[in-house]
């Protein structure tokens, strides 16, 4: 479990983290959602202790980070993915970072099978395509096999198998009891991938809710209805308190209506209809009006 | 200890594993002994009433002073590099007490840089002695081992003392932008002026020179110094222990 307590980053004037507080909790992957610049990667820092809060606290199964003494056993991290020595193997890369928490080195091989980099592992690292190095730094964070995992946008550069490897990958994790918190800017990738769903928009927090209540919250549907007579239409809704608007595609769009009562009321007023339909805002209009509507 | 030597494996492990440490550690090697033949035989083909004004037991440490700005250079990269490339973030979360982290890197540094300083030193020595013929000294004279170990010394601690000064500034080009004018200074001319000499003998260049001279009141190359080989010492142990402490404070106050 991540507790983040009162969470706060302040570079001169600029808040860029302002009072965070969630838990993310063990068993469920958690989607850390945000538009670009709303403080997810800084929060993602503070959590393994990389840059120092100007006020609050994280702890992870209950500890400040740097308590860790074999950190890498503990939490996995996935950061930026091209940061790595360029001149350095790719195995190479996983054995220094095997030694500081005595992980043994066959772990090494075992992770980069698992990561799809066994055919590479001899190969300097600045000859990796972006994917590759998204998994080589995916490897990095499944070497000590820890309980918790931080993941920043891992889905960047990935090619769609390797995507959809990744989002098995962490849904088994979390069937398994682990922490697996998550961040990505696509709401749509995030539903596909988590249960818990943490949005941040400007450093602050605007949800800490599970996906299902989000997208039921936030996704507006509206009844599609396409006539030859809009007029007439408009008043008999009306005239039965549904408000009606233009659909923008020379429809109109009644929005929260149930569309059998908009067909109840279009067969007894006789008007010519030639579509009725249940159209829903997509997730990632959703998410835009949220964080829009927060600024 | 117990977190020290995960950390200090790790830290070689990353030493070894690219090849900017074998070249610098290789072009240190190479520019010293190669410099001091090329020196020992010039100088020894000199007429012998030229060479009469020379005080030639000291030819070998002139080589080491080229010779160490490879060792600088790998002191700085031993941290800029993972700075550069982002690495540090990586090392941090995995030795996440910075305390930890720079002593298992200044130990990697001292080790090799030790191992590389008495080698080079004692190399250059004997490179210089071999081509000198007849004209040079040997370790048996007097003050010429403590000399030669001196500038084993000074060799390894001018890298640890870079790696420091890289730790503070987090960047190659900054580090390494103020060290190499800095080993020069000296040599190139300020030291004749006695008031800024009076100064700029506390240099870590002069500190080194100091722990090189043979005898402790003899003329270096560089100019005089006004304390013996045991202050010159001192002196260098000190901006080591400076940069060293300059460096935790940088990595436990800064965001990585």
């Amino acid at each position: 479990m991540i507790e983040v307590e009162g969470l706060t980053k302040q570079y001169g004037r600029t808040v860029a983290v302002d009072d965070l507080s969630f838990r993310v909790e063990p068993g469920r992957v958690t989607g850390f959602l945000g538009p670009n610049g709303a403080g997810k990667s800084t929060t993602m820092r503070m959590m393994l202790d990389l840059d120092r809060p100007s006020a609050g606290r994280v702890l992870i199964d209950g500890r400040p980070y740097r308590s860790f003494t074999a950190p890498l056993r503990h939490v996995g991290a996935l950061l930026e993915a091209r940061s790595v020595h360029g001149g350095r193997r790719a195995h190479h890369h996983l054995r220094w970072l095997a030694h500081t928490s005595g992980v043994p080195s066959a772990r090494v091989d075992e992770v980069l099978e698992l990561a799809g980099l066994a055919g590479v592992r001899r190969k300097r690292v600045k000859g990796f395509s972006l994917g590759m190095h998204q998994r080589l730094a995916l490897a990095a964070a499944l070497l000590g096999d820890p309980p918790v995992l931080l993941l920043d946008e891992p889905v960047n550069g990935l090619d769609p198998e390797g995507i959809v490897w990744l989002r098995t990958l962490l849904k088994d994790l979390a069937a398994r009891g682990r922490t697996v918190f998550v961040s990505s800017h696509l709401m749509s990738e995030m539903a596909l991938t988590a249960e818990h769903l943490v949005v941040i928009s400007r450093g602050r927090l605007l949800a800490d809710t599970t996906v299902e209540r989000f997208i039921a919250e936030n996704s507006r549907s509206y009844v599609r209805i396409a006539t030859p007579e809009p007029s007439r239409l408009r008043e008999a809704l009306a005239a039965e308190g549904i408000q009606v608007t233009d659909s923008g595609d020379g429809a109109l769009a009644a929005a929260g209506a149930d569309p059998a009562r908009v067909g109840e009321l279009v067969a007894a007023h006789g008007v010519v209809v030639h579509e009725i339909a249940v159209r829903s805002a997509s997730l990632e209009e959703a998410f835009v009006r949220m964080t829009g509507d927060a600024s | 200890m117990s977190v020290l030597v995960p950390a200090l494996r790790a830290e070689w492990t990353k030493a070894r594993t690219v090849r900017s440490t074998w070249w610098s550690l290789a072009t240190t090697a190479i520019l010293s002994v190669g410099l001091a033949v090329l020196l020992g035989f010039q100088m020894a083909g000199l007429p012998p009433e030229r060479r009469a004004d020379m005080d030639l037991a000291q030819l070998s440490f002139l080589s080491l002073l080229i010779g160490q700005i490879a060792l600088v250079v790998f002191g700085v990269l031993l941290v800029s590099a993972e700075y550069t490339s982002g690495t540090v973030r990586a090392s941090l979360a995995a030795v996440p007490r910075r305390g930890v982290f720079l002593a298992a890197k200044t130990l990697v540094a001292v080790g090799v840089a030790g191992v590389v300083g008495v080698a080079v030193a004692f190399g250059t020595f004997f490179a210089t002695n071999w081509a000198l013929g007849g004209h040079g000294t040997t370790l048996g004279e007097p003050g010429v081992l403590r000399a030669v170990l001196g500038a084993s010394a000074y060799l390894a601690m001018m890298c640890v003392f870079a790696m420091g000064v890289a730790t503070v500034l987090r960047s190659s080009a900054l580090a390494l932008g103020i060290l190499i004018p800095l080993l020069f200074l000296n040599s190139q001319g300020l030291a004749s002026l006695p008031a800024i000499r009076s100064v700029t003998q506390y240099l870590p260049d002069q500190a080194g020179a100091g722990m090189m001279r043979i005898a402790p009141d003899e003329v270096f190359f560089l100019g005089e110094l006004d304390f013996g080989p045991g202050v010159a010492f001192l002196i260098m142990l000190a901006w080591v222990v400076a940069a060293l402490v300059g460096g935790y404070l940088s990595l436990r106050g800064r965001d990585a």
